[in-house]
């Protein structure tokens, strides 16, 4: 096959790709989009195939089969509420095939072909790709851990932050060292082993370093900062094998990350670097000195018969509503109201899940319609016309705080449930969320707590409404 | 201006310019569907299967291509892996059935 057919093939390939994320912009054509991103992986992969149709042709379609039917099965049995935890563990599988394939390089340029040992440009592009894709893979395999709950097995993956003193310092100098090999192996004329090992080694290092310090509030950003990394990680191996369709396909992935990051940051009220420099979750009990004021109180019955009376229901679903798997309760006590005539929707911040659009994923497996599911900037202007919100394990993203100068999370995007005529909230306790401040809205006239367990309580909803 | 361009000033265009297309494409994207995105983006970047192949390619097995072969298995369990759980997450994005309702909010 000519170079000329392999780029426009490869080409043809990086159109699908952008077609595929394209098509995410509405649920309707996300799926048509997905097939797109398979047609353009099916070229990609075919083409390169026949490139290499006098090598080991057979092995390497054992490989591809013994991954693939991994993968299949993986995406077969993971439960939504594992999604998390499954991107970070494919983040770490792309982290380190780059380093592999960087390996590959330095071993044999001749499989690329690139002269035999690398010029000086190539190692450059090929460290960058292959320290990215080391701290891609190791990080992203803390973040696996934070995000299962492996912290009682194994200390790193302790969802709490974990810091020490000289940490950033520590990190600063691993980095700079590693740098240092970095230019040893860019410089030496030969294959340079030594350095490309040692600088490689480091940057796994530094990879488990940067996450640790991360607290669990903050792990949809971590997400979506590897989910950048690894596509940087393929556009710098694209740089050094000189392949422009790695380099569009790492950089549409690498840029989606960092919007993602970017999204989140924004929505938990937080600068990146922050995040980054983690300590978050480590919060002193902030609320322990707050005295206790009155609050209104009652029952899932009393919550039902308010629903049930009301025009228009707003439900703000939280984390612990998944965690509880409520969420097929909540549906059906959606359908419930609806045979009512209640207008009933779904309000999701951003922050919701444990991952962007998290929530939405979990409410769309229990077969909620998306179009029952508000975003913020949609919902927010129709809390003043709704009759009752039911806020289901959700604190810090309907605190009014928020728009008090002077509070910890001051400018902090929020649904606005205070504007409702009635607000209930479900919650197990008068416990301050992840920020640890109290929350207003909980002494409000307009508020009713209902003090339980969210799935026992919707199910008594269910019970009362039926 | 005479000669030719060094390769990777090209690379470094389309990389530049990838990059404004996914910043634009990505800005888009429904914020129901970001879990979906993280998905399929996992599965788009695991077309660094490309580079893992040609690695595994040479007639000779030698360590680097075994590196290739494993860096192969690795990118496919997520090439397989993306695709199918982002396409079994969006069949489960569905319009309200009863649409009787929904027209009557549509008219209003």
């Amino acid at each position: 096959m000519s170079a000329n057919l392999t780029t426009l093939l490869y080409l043809v390939a990086s159109v699908c790709f952008i077609l595929a994320l394209k098509g995410l912009s509405h649920p309707e054509t996300a799926r048509r989009g997905n097939l797109f991103g398979i047609a353009g992986m099916a070229v990609a992969v075919l083409t390169t195939l026949a490139l290499v149709f006098r090598g080991h042709l057979e092995l390497i379609l054992i490989a591809i089969a013994v991954g693939g039917a991994i993968g299949a099965v993986v995406a077969r049995r993971v439960e939504m509420t594992q999604m998390p935890e499954l991107v970070a563990a494919m983040h770490s599988l792309v982290g380190l095939a780059a380093v592999l394939i960087a390996v590959a390089a330095v071993d044999n340029p001749g499989a690329f072909g690139i002269v035999d040992p690398l010029p000086a440009g190539n190692k450059l592009e090929l460290f960058i790709g292959t320290f990215v894709g080391a701290i891609t893979f190791s990080g992203s395999i803390i973040a696996f851990g934070k995000l299962a709950g492996l912290g009682k097995s194994f200390r790193l993956f302790s969802s709490a932050s974990i810091t020490f003193p000289g940490q950033h310092l520590l990190n600063l100098l691993l980095a700079l060292v590693m740098l240092g090999f970095g230019v040893a192996f860019f410089l030496a004329t030969d294959k340079a082993w030594t350095a490309f090992i040692v600088m490689t080694a480091i940057a796994f290092v530094l990879g488990v370093l940067i996450i640790i310090p991360i607290g669990g509030a903050d792990m949809p950003v971590v997400i979506s900062m590897l989910n950048s990394y690894s596509g940087w990680a393929a556009a710098g191996i694209g740089f050094s094998l000189d392949n422009k369709l790695l380099i569009i396909a790492g950089s549409l992935v690498g840029s989606s990350g960092a919007i993602l990051s970017y999204i989140m940051c924004k929505a938990m009220n937080r600068s990146f670097i922050s995040v980054i420099l983690g300590g978050f979750g480590a919060v002193e009990g902030a609320a322990a000195g707050v005295e206790q004021k009155a609050v209104r109180s009652g029952s899932a019955d009393d919550a039902s018969f308010l629903m049930a009376s009301a025009e228009s229901v707003v439900i703000v679903p939280g984390y612990g509503l998944a965690v509880a798997r409520a969420q097929h309760a909540v549906k059906e006590m959606v359908d419930l109201l609806a045979a009512k005539g209640v207008n009933a929707r779904f309000a999701v911040h951003p922050v919701a899940g444990r991952m962007p659009g998290h929530m939405n994923v979990l409410l769309a497996e229990a077969e909620v319609p998306y179009d029952q599911v508000l975003e913020m900037e949609d919902i927010n202007s129709d809390f003043s016309n709704t009759d009752v919100v039911l806020i289901l394990g959700a604190n810090d993203v309907v605190n009014p705080l928020a728009y008090e100068k002077g509070s910890p999370i001051y400018g902090m995007p929020i649904l606005d449930v205070h504007k409702a005529r009635t607000a209930i909230v479900v919650k197990r306790s008068m416990a301050a969320g992840y920020a640890g401040l109290d929350n207003p809205l909980f002494y409000m006239d307009k508020t009713m707590m209902v003090f339980g367990d969210a799935k026992k309580v919707v199910e008594d909803i269910v019970k009362s409404l039926h | 201006m005479t000669g030719t361009v060094d390769p990777t000033i090209i690379n470094l265009v389309v990389f530049v310019l990838a990059i404004f297309v996914g910043y634009h494409v990505i800005w888009n994207v429904t914020p129901a569907l970001h879990t979906p995105l993280m998905s399929v983006t996992n599965a788009v970047s695991s077309v660094i299967i490309v580079g893992a192949i040609l690695a595994a390619g040479p007639t000779e097995v030698n360590f680097g291509s075994g590196m290739g072969l494993l860096a192969v298995a690795l990118a496919a369990v997520n090439v397989a892996g993306g695709f199918l759980v982002t396409q079994r997450m969006l069949a489960m994005f569905k319009k309200k059935q009863s649409s009787a309702r929904q027209k009557a909010t549509e008219q209003k």
